[in-house]
């Protein structure tokens, strides 16, 4: 049996993470043989997800670890003082 | 990108802190920095409130640092402990209630079909150097609803396993996957319109210029 599109896109995520099964992972490729519209369905989709997992997207604020560990040894002291 | 440590290694730095050598809990919550203060932004979306629920979180982990089993990852231990601190301080804070995380859960309403498209041009990392590519796809993070900006974050910005994720969340690995479908769904649909522009000029482009 032919898979259709909507077929496709419900599983485009786990077909991205590798979480499908080797039976639908076959026919999902089978299908992006021919369909043009799915193969750059998920090549979006796929682009977006390496894209967000670019460390230059969310930095953390400028100083934010040297005031975090500034307040830990605060802390440290408050408790070797006790 | 968080790599989880050596998890022995960190339970023998464990048992050192908490035999004395207190400074070296310095080094063991140097890798959970990242994903604490994250997972706080995307529940309370507010960069100096979630910066004050890392630390007060880091000073927790710090206390409680005895309480700690093994049974799970010590980072997972240490996220499910910033989530508690970010759900307790949106409780505390009444008009933000609209977007805590029972106001959304899992039902079938809404439209999770991405854009169609009839080819794509590749956006490389490298395309990253501009400022505003960075600027559109946090605004897009942004955009989400509570539990799906939270499911993307960890797994995919922070590139957490769906364990892991679910344990962190308190939710199951089902709703995992199926929020992170979701949130990439609306995240394609949202943002391939405006990535375009960032896609490398093609070589006909070239041929054309000339
Ligand atoms: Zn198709």
């Amino acid at each position: 049996m032919r898979i259709d599109c909507k077929h496709v896109w419900e599983h485009i995520s786990a077909y991205i993470d590798g979480e499908v099964d080797a039976e639908l992972r076959a026919e999902i490729d089978k299908h992006l043989e021919t369909c043009e519209i799915c193969c750059a369905v998920l090549d979006s989709t796929r682009n977006v997800v390496v894209l967000l997992a670019d460390n230059r997207v969310f930095e953390l604020p400028a100083g934010f670890s040297a005031r975090l560990h500034e307040r830990l040894d605060e802390e440290l002291a408050l408790r070797e003082g006790s | 990108m968080t790599r989880p440590s050596n998890p022995e290694n960190e339970a023998a730095c464990i048992r050192r802190i908490l035999a004395g050598e207190k400074r070296l809990f310095h080094e063991l919550i140097r890798p959970c920095e990242r994903p604490i203060y994250f997972l706080l932004l995307s529940l309370l979306r507010n960069e100096a409130e979630a910066e004050d629920a890392a630390q007060e979180t880091v000073i927790k982990v710090y206390r409680n640092l005895h309480l700690f089993r093994g049974d799970s990852q010590f980072r997972t231990w240490v996220l499910s402990i910033a989530r508690n601190e970010g759900l307790g301080r949106l409780r505390k804070n009444d008009n933000r209630r609209e977007d805590s995380l029972d106001a959304l859960t899992d039902g079938e309403s809404g439209d999770f079909t991405p854009a169609v498209l009839t080819s794509w041009r590749e956006i490389p990392a490298e395309a990253l150097e501009r400022e505003e590519l960075g600027a559109l796809l946090r605004k897009a993070i942004e955009g989400l609803p509570a539990i799906y900006r939270n499911v993307v974050l960890l797994r995919d910005i922070e590139e957490m396993d769906g364990r892991e994720t679910a344990a962190a969340l308190g939710i199951t690995e089902g709703a995992v996957k199926v929020r992170l479908h979701r949130a990439r769904a609306l995240l394609q649909r949202e943002l391939t319109p405006k990535l375009k522009r960032f896609a490398p000029k093609g070589r006909k482009l070239f041929g054309w210029a000339r």
